[in-house]
This record gives structure tokens, C-alpha cells and sequence, in this order.
């Protein structure tokens, strides 16, 4: 990691490496530097995962301009970064008239922003589409273009391609500083490492005003907004064939009835105010108010079929738009800010915008000849049909190795999340879903620390949930009671 | 791909597999065992402390040494024993059972066999199914993974310690983790009575100075990349009493907090579970729903002593032969679990032989009596000492005691307790 690089990327939660992966494709020398010892371990890993339908937010804003575009581009990307993504369509149930009229007024939103196939929806309409929902919905609306996600899973194959096609991904490397010479930034990290680039794109999600600050560029503020979620075990009744929506409140979108993108249901989240933007706490109180918010929607949600909850910032600034701007008071420094919901699904289309704002601001883009938009897709177990598996262990025996056995993940997958860089419990986690299903890791989480450790060399010891402090095991047995004795 | 033809398969090579297995060899039927692990024995394996086997051997063994005496019985047989191999799926086709079993070593198996044995164990309960508040940092284990690792791998979970839960499996953790030299700092429980037997809260808790909070629970945890602390607060009538929240700094929290069938690939067989156990509803021969399938162990419902999973799965073995051999179909009339009882099993009985049965009492009780009534009319009664959810009540209804001229299709016996 030495030399001038022509752009640096700061953050690699979706948005920043969707920028990265877009530059790629330009003869350029980009680094991706992260603080969190992965990538997508911001926002980008805890969100509801919907690839929105477009109706959402009036057409003048931004955002909803950047979310239809968005939304139009996970197709091809699919085909190239084989992430999970499925067009399952989107539902919005009004329960009363009032309700009603806001959902008329969210199909007014869709048919001005062109959203695909939006339509309104009566009482009979809106059960057949989905017979869980509570039959007294009085109506709703309907977006065949909506869809689910990986989005961690996103993220990491966004980056595997930046990366293959030259990005630098520099992680553990938080921006502390910087030094500002003629045509050039020094960004220096808490470590000690520094590095030099001409053009520095603020993609720092909730810290993106103090990437601001550092850089002494516009003042602003981002105020993180919480979201508790609660994920149901793939047996659940309450798995819907499509996202459920109720009709939104001027501050959110609702709690939601979500299938997610592996077949688990998802309820949530909360939206609620926070000054602590390292708040990723759950609460009692929360909990309750989302299942009953969410049985109201579909009867079939169940608090019995919890697996787990988590929570996601939404690094929200004033006015409620994104901030995607060259910084007027930098040059060469662009501002990616406040990328709240839906910034999963405008992620693509962010990524357009912002190589089209450091072409004006005189970047000079030429095309890559060797761009390569593929990358590997590393076969799954719990996707492959018998045949082929007898086929996949006969060449490569780790498939044979189921080692979580609620989500069916092989040692294979295992090993290609370790050799992709995801070495921690997480990264492995989010990579491979492995430790995700009901047991979440009872069975299989030694099993993954020794592949870890075997694949890497780093002692059971070094091994980390994500990174940091968040050590797994500290000693070897022997080692107080000897301490102890002595 | 291999394709393999026997009589039987067993999928686990626990204590509920091996046993089974071995009664069905014993009769002279092919069988073989399935197992994931690289070694017999299931959970046994990594259960070294000693306790096993009073029943059954009469001695006091430790987990592996009881695994040890089946793993030899299994050894000195004929048996099958294909270890580090998954089963995936059952179906069904005409000759019977087709099971999947994927391994490194044989790529993909097809078992082709007359009749199935369920002997997967169960898995435990995590914290999202008890839905613990807070943060969502490392050390956050359940208690039978901690047991792994300090059992089989020699490696410290943490260092200062608190459990969730006074099942044996957390009273024997917070043994083994002072042992290790870790600190631990409180049992905590959410009922107002202690979950596991008295002897281990006497040899487990009380010889170390370990407090144990009764109906309390763990209201919140701390830390943002390791557990640095949690919440306990004490409950009344089942409410909690926010105000007399206490603090423990701890870098570790187990969860014992109950064990869950492993039923997946019975629910993918479509074989119907029993709400109550987790389990599958089985009949008086410790048949599933699906004909030719049977259920014994831990995956069928959750033992608290591995002598009763032997004698249950020994006789499931036995029923599997039955099955083999007998071309009628027997008479079976129904059994279901009445007043203070969470479950009865089997669900079904039979007149024409002996009948045994385990049970889970929903109370707490010192000299209960056990009330048989058919089709609503008393026929005996059982004193019993003293009761209480954790520990399983069993019960043979002898054939002598049954008249089949009191039976007709509809019959129904309910067992109940009365205190
Ligand atoms: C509960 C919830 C539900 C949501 N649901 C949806 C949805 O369904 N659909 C949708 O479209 N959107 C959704 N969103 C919004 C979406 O998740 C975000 O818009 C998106 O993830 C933001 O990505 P980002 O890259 O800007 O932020 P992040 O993923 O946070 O990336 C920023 C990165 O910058 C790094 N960083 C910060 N400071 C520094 C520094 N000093 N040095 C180096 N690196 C630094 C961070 O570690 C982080 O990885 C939801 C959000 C939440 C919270
Ligand atoms: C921590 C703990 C402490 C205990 N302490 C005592 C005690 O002190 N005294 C006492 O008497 N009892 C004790 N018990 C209870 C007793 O040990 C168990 O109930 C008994 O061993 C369970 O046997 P099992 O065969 O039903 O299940 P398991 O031992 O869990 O065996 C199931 C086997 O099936 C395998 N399997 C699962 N799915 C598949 C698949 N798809 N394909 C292939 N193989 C599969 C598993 O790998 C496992 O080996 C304890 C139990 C635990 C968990």
C-alpha cells in the first residue's frame, strides 16, 4: 500500500464500495479504507435488506430519483456478483380509510417516479396476492419491481470485484487525520499508517460529519436513527411471499413483515432517535411494540419462532435528503452523506452519480481495458442439487463437510469466506450464513474457529467475533488454574 | 455416488443410536449408523464429569467412559458405522426409505432401507430464543458450546463468568469453570425453584461460593466488542422489579436455558411434531407419523439421564424389529398427558403387552399421585415421592392391568397428576 492514489474511498459499507467497484471499471489507482477490520460491518450489515419499490419518497427528492435507478440495476449486477436477490414484490396493507388515502398518495409517488407495475389494490386483490395478511385489510399497494437482499453479502461481492480489478482495500484503517499539500491529501489512521491521494470521496456513513470535520470541509450533522429487528426461524408460519409494508408515518416506514433473501422472516424495525451512534442496543419495550405491529400485518407472527434480533443506525442528516455533493469549500473532496433508507437500493445508482460528479469536477476517466464485472461464484451446498454435490465433494472433498448443519454450510464455503479476508466469526457469518440459523453457532462455532486458525495460522487466541476487543477464547485451560495454584 | 441396501439406518451415533443399533443388530437385521462427528458417542463425548450409567451399569461412569462401553458393543458387532457423514433428507418410494448422507470421505450415500431410526439429539436454546436485551458483543455462549471447548479443545470461554439458568448443564458448568480457575459470579434463574437436581446444586454451586438468584433474570447485557457486564433483576409474579435491578461486571455469559429436539430433517420428512416436546408424536412402538420411521433419544424428547435414553432406545430397536418381522398391523388406542403433566410418550398404547411411559410434571410437589383414568373412568393410581418439571416421571402399565374387552376404537387413557 505505497505510492499516490488517484481516489481514496473512506468507508466500505455499500455505498463506499459500490463507488469503489463502479471506479474500478477507470484506469485509476483507488484504495477502500475502513476502520472495522471487514467490510459492511457498519450499516450496511444490519438493515431490513429491501431493494426498494420506488414509491416511497416524492419525485423531486434524490433519493427517490437514485432509488428507481438503483432499483433497475440489482438484475445485472446479480448476474455478475451472484449475491442472493430475489424480485419478490412489494405489499402496502391499509387497514382504514386514512390509511388508504396514504397509500394513494404512495402510488401518486410511484407512477410520478415510473416505478414498474404499481398498482392499488382492493380488499379481494390484496389477499390473493398474500393470503397471511390479516383479512382486515381494507386495501393496499403493490409493486411487483420491489425486492430482498443479502446485504452483507452485497457488500463483500461489490468489494471481491473492486478488488479484482485493482482496488485497494485497506481495512482496520481509521481516518484520523489528514494533511493537505498542493494536489494531494495525506489520510492518516489511528495506527499510524498513512496514505496519499489526490481525490478523497467521504462515504463514512454515521461518521461521515466527522470525515467533514477532519477534512474541514461543510458542517454538518448526522443523528444516528435506530432500528430494532427480530429474525424468525426459516419454519416459521409468518414467511410471507412478499415484503409487507403498513402504511407509513410521516418519520418511517413502518414496522414491517420482511421474507428475507434465504427464506427467514424478518420483523421491523423501530425508528427512534439516538445520540450515541455506537448504540446497537435491543430493548424490552421495542420488542413488544414490534410484534404487535407486525401480527397486525400478518396474525402468523409468532415471538415463539425468535432466532435473534439486531439493530442498525440510519445515519440521517437535516433536510432528509442525501448530500451527494463536491464539497465547495474542498476541492477534490466529494460528499456522500446522510445515506439513510433507501440507500441499500440506491447504492448502484449512488455510485453513477458520484463518478459522474468527479467528471465534472475534473477527474479524468478513461475506460479500463481489463475491467472485469465477474467474479467467482463459489458454489453452496444448500443450493446445489444432489448430483451436483457428489459431483462438487469428488473434486474438492471439504463440500462433503456440512459444519452448520441448521443452514447447511459446508467446509468449503468456509474456507473461501477465510480466503476472500473474512476472518473473524462475523465475517465468516455473513459470508457464508453459517451460525445464522436456529442454534446460531451452538454446533459449529468451534468447528469454524479451527478452519479459521487453520487457515490463516492465527492462534485460537487472536481469533475475534469482529475484530477489535471482541476476543472469542483468552486462555488455554490450565492457564488460571496453574496461576491460581502458584 | 454410493448406494447402500440394509434393513436399517440410524442416523446419530449418540447414546439413543448406538443402542437401538445394536438391539437391531442383535436380531439379526442389517443396520448401520450415521453419524456427523468423527467419533460415537454424541454430547457423552464432551460430558466428563461422572454421573452416567447408575442405572444402567450400575457404576458411576463420566460421559466418555459410558460412550466407550456402547462404542465397544458397536465395535465387537458387525455394524456400519459411517462417521463424518451428514443425513440431509429422508424419502420416501416403494421399497421403503431412502435417506441422503453427505460426507468428505464417500461423496454422496443413498441409504436404501425398510425402516429409519431418528437418534439426532437435540440442540440448546440460544439467547434470541429468550430474547435477552442489550448489546450483542463475543462471550455470549450457550453452555454446552462452552463445555466443548473446555472439555475437548482446553480452551478458557472467559474468565469471570455468569450462567444463565440452573439446569444440570449450568449448575456443571459453573463447577467445571471455577475449576478451570474461572470466576463465576452468579447462577441465575428465572423460576422460583432450581432447575437441576439438588445434588448439583449442592457439589456445583455451594462448595464454591457461588450465589444462585431464583426468579430473577438477566435484564440487559453490556459490552460493545466482549461482554463487560449484564443486568440481573428479580421478578414477582412474574414481573419484573426494575427498580432493584443489580449489576455484574463479567467478560462471559452461558446460557442453559433448555435443550430442543433436532428435528429439521424429520419436519422435511413431513413426520408430525408435538408442540409440547419439540419431538415427533410417536405410537405405542415409538413410530413417527411416517410408517417405518421411529424416533428414540434426545431428538424424540429430552432426557435428564442417558439410562433412560438406553432403555428407550433399546426398545425402540426392539419395536423396529417387530416391524421388520410382522406383517399385521397391531391395535393401538390413544394415550394423552391430563391435569399438571406437559407431555406423555408414546401417544399411543397397546393392550396387548406392557406399556411404558415417560412423562414431564408441569409442578413442583411433594407426594403426588399419578391418576390412569380410560374413557373417563379411574383404573389406578401411583404415589410418587416427589415431582417436579425437570425431572422425567416414568411409568409401566402392565398388560395384565388392561382388559381388551374394555377398548373399543375411540378408548382414550389420560394419565394425570394430582397433588
Ligand atoms: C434498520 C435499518 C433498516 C434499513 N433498511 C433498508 C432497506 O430495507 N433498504 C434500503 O435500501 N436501505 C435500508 N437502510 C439504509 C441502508 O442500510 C443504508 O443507507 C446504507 O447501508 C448506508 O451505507 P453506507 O455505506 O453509507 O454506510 P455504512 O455501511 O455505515 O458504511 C460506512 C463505513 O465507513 C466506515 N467508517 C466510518 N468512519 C470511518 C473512518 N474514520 N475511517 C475509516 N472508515 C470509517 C464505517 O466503519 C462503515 O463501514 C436501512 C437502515 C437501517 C439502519
Ligand atoms: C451437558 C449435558 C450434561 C449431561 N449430564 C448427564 C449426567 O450427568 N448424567 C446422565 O445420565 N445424563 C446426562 N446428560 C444426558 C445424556 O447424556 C443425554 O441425554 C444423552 O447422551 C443423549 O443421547 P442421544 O443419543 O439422544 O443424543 P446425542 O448424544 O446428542 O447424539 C445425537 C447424535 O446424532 C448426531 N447427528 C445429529 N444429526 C445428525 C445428522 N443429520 N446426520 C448424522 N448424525 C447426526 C450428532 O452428531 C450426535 O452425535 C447430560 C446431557 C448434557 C447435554
Amino acid at each position: 500500500m505505497s505510492g499516490l492514489f488517484d481516489v481514496t474511498i473512506i468507508g466500505a459499507g455499500v455505498i463506499g464500495s459500490a463507488i469503489a467497484r463502479k471506479l474500478s471499471s477507470y484506469d485509476l489507482k483507488i484504495a477502500l479504507v475502513e476502520k472495522e477490520c471487514d467490510v459492511s460491518f457498519g450499516v450496511s450489515k444490519a438493515n431490513s435488506g429491501i431493494i426498494h419499490g420506488g414509491f416511497h419518497h416524492d419525485s423531486t427528492t434524490l433519493k427517490s430519483r437514485l432509488e428507481v435507478k438503483g432499483n433497475l440495476m440489482f438484475d445485472q449486477l446479480k448476474e455478475e456478483l451472484h449475491f442472493p436477490f430475489h424480485r419478490c414484490g412489494i405489499l402496502v396493507a391499509a387497514f382504514n380509510n386514512d390509511e388508504m388515502r396514504t397509500v394513494e398518495k404512495l402510488y401518486q409517488n410511484g407512477v410520478n417516479n415510473k416505478a414498474i407495475g404499481i398498482e392499488l389494490c382492493n380488499h379481494e386483490r390484496i389477499l390473493n396476492l398474500e393470503p397471511k395478511l390479516n383479512r382486515d385489510v381494507v386495501g393496499g399497494l403493490y409493486a411487483p419491481g420491489g425486492g430482498i437482499i443479502e446485504p452483507y453479502r452485497f457488500v463483500f461481492s461489490l468489494v471481491e470485484s473492486a478488488k479484482k480489478n485493482g482496488v485497494e482495500l485497506l481495512t482496520d484503517f481509521k481516518v484520523t487525520g489528514r494533511v493537505e499539500t498542493d494536489d494531494r491529501y495525506r489520510l492518516e489512521s489511528a495506527d499510524g499508517r498513512s496514505i496519499e491521494s489526490k481525490w478523497v470521496v467521504n462515504a463514512a456513513g454515521l461518521y461521515s460529519d466527522e470525515i467533514s470535520r477532519i477534512f474541514e470541509a461543510e458542517d454538518f450533522t448526522i443523528t444516528p436513527r435506530k432500528g430494532e429487528e427480530f429474525l424468525l426461524d426459516r419454519n416459521a408460519s409468518a414467511f410471507t411471499s412478499k415484503v409487507i409494508f403498513p402504511a407509513p408515518s410521516h418519520v418511517s416506514k413502518g414496522m414491517l413483515v420482511i421474507p428475507t433473501a434465504e427464506g427467514t422472516t424478518m420483523v421491523g424495525p423501530t425508528a427512534q432517535m439516538v445520540d450515541d451512534k455506537q448504540d446497537a442496543s435491543t430493548s424490552k419495550a421495542n420488542f413488544q411494540a414490534i410484534f404487535s405491529s407486525a401480527r397486525r400485518l400478518v396474525p402468523a407472527v409468532s415471538e415463539r419462532d425468535i432466532i435473534t434480533s439486531f439493530t442498525g443506525l440510519r445515519p440521517t442528516i437535516e433536510g432528509d435528503d442525501f448530500y451527494i455533493e463536491a464539497s465547495s469549500i474542498k476541492p477534490r473532496f466529494v460528499q456522500v452523506a446522510g445515506i439513510q433508507s433507501p440507500g441499500l437500493t440506491a447504492a448502484p445508482a449512488i455510485a453513477d452519480h458520484v463518478k459522474d460528479i468527479l467528471k465534472v469536477e475534473g477527474l479524468s476517466l478513461s475506460e479500463k481495458p481489463g475491467y472485469d464485472p465477474y467474479i467467482e461464484d463459489v458454489p453452496r451446498f444448500r443450493n446445489s442439487s444432489k448430483e451436483e454435490l457428489d459431483a462438487l465433494i469428488a473434486e474438492n472433498p471439504a463440500y462433503g463437510e456440512v459444519i452448520c448443519r441448521c443452514e447447511n454450510i459446508s467446509e468449503a464455503e468456509i474456507v473461501a469466506a477465510v480466503r476472500q479476508g473474512h476472518d473473524t466469526l462475523d465475517g465468516v457469518k455473513f459470508y457464508t450464513r453459517a451460525m445464522m440459523g436456529r442454534c446460531q453457532g451452538g454446533f459449529c462455532t468451534h468447528k469454524i474457529m479451527k478452519i479459521i486458525s487453520r487457515e490463516t495460522g492465527m492462534s485460537m487466541d487472536e481469533l475475534t467475533k469482529r475484530g477489535g476487543g471482541s476476543w472469542l477464547v483468552n486462555k488455554k485451560v490450565g492457564d488460571f488454574a496453574l496461576r491460581d495454584r502458584a | 455416488m454410493k448406494t447402500i441396501k440394509r434393513d436399517v439406518l440410524v442416523i446419530g451415533g449418540g447414546s439413543a443410536g448406538m443402542a437401538a443399533a445394536a438391539e437391531i443388530r442383535g436380531r439379526n437385521h442389517t443396520v448401520a449408523i450415521v453419524e456427523r462427528d468423527n467419533l460415537l458417542g454424541g454430547i457423552l463425548n464432551q460430558c466428563i464429569h461422572n454421573g452416567f450409567g447408575l442405572h444402567r451399569f450400575k457404576e458411576e461412569l463420566t460421559g466418555p467412559e459410558y460412550a466407550e462401553r456402547y462404542t465397544e458393543i458397536i465395535e465387537d458387532s458387525d455394524i456400519e458405522v459411517f462417521t463424518g457423514t451428514t443425513v440431509t433428507e429422508i424419502e420416501k418410494n416403494d421399497e421403503g426409505k431412502k435417506v441422503y448422507a453427505f460426507s468428505a470421505h464417500h461423496g454422496m450415500i443413498v441409504f436404501q432401507v425398510r425402516a429409519v431410526v431418528l437418534a439426532m439429539g437435540c440442540r440448546e436454546r440460544n439467547r434470541g430464543n429468550i430474547g435477552t436485551p442489550g448489546t450483542r458483543p463475543a462471550g455470549v455462549y450457550t453452555a454446552g458450546l462452552a463445555q466443548r471447548l473446555v472439555n475437548m479443545e482446553g480452551l478458557m470461554p472467559g474468565s469471570k463468568c455468569v450462567i444463565v439458568g440452573s439446569g444440570d448443564i449450568g449448575l456443571i458448568m459453573a463447577r467445571r469453570m471455577s475449576w478451570v480457575g474461572a470466576d463465576v459470579r452468579a447462577v441465575v434463574e428465572i423460576q422460583p425453584y432450581p432447575a437441576g437436581l439438588t445434588r448439583n446444586i449442592v457439589q456445583c454451586l455451594n462448595d464454591f461460593n457461588i450465589p444462585l438468584h431464583l426468579s430473577h433474570v438477566v435484564s440487559k447485557i453490556y459490552g460493545k466488542d466482549r461482554v463487560e457486564g449484564v443486568d440481573i433483576t428479580p421478578l414477582r409474579d412474574g414481573i419484573e422489579l426494575t427498580e432493584e435491578t443489580f449489576h455484574i461486571e463479567c467478560d462471559t455469559l452461558l446460557l442453559s436455558v433448555g435443550l430442543i429436539p433436532d428435528n429439521e430433517i424429520a419436519r422435511k420428512a413431513g413426520i408430525d411434531i408435538n408442540p409440547e416436546t419439540n419431538g415427533p408424536l410417536v405410537d405405542s412402538s415409538l413410530m413417527t407419523s411416517v410408517r417405518g420411521i421411529f424416533a428414540c433419544g434426545n431428538v424424540l424428547h429430552v432426557h435428564d439421564l442417558v439410562d433412560y435414553v438406553s432403555e428407550e432406545s433399546h426398545r425402540c430397536g426392539a419395536f423396529v424389529c417387530d416391524y421388520l418381522e410382522s406383517q399385521s398391523e397391531e391395535r393401538q388406542f390413544r394415550m394423552i398427558p391430563g391435569s399438571n403433566l406437559k407431555y406423555v410418550i408414546p401417544n399411543r398404547f397397546r393392550a396387548d403387552r406392557d406399556n411404558h411411559f415417560y412423562m414431564r410434571s408441569l409442578i413442583v410437589r411433594n407426594h403426588a399421585e399419578l391418576v390412569l383414568t380410560l374413557d373417563g373412568k379411574e383404573m389406578g393410581r401411583k404415589k410418587l415421592r416427589h415431582i417436579q418439571p425437570s425431572e422425567m416421571i416414568s411409568f409401566t402399565l402392565k398388560e395384565k392391568d388392561l382388559q381388551l374387552s374394555d377398548l373399543n376404537n375411540d378408548s382414550t387413557l389420560e394419565i394425570s397428576l394430582v397433588g
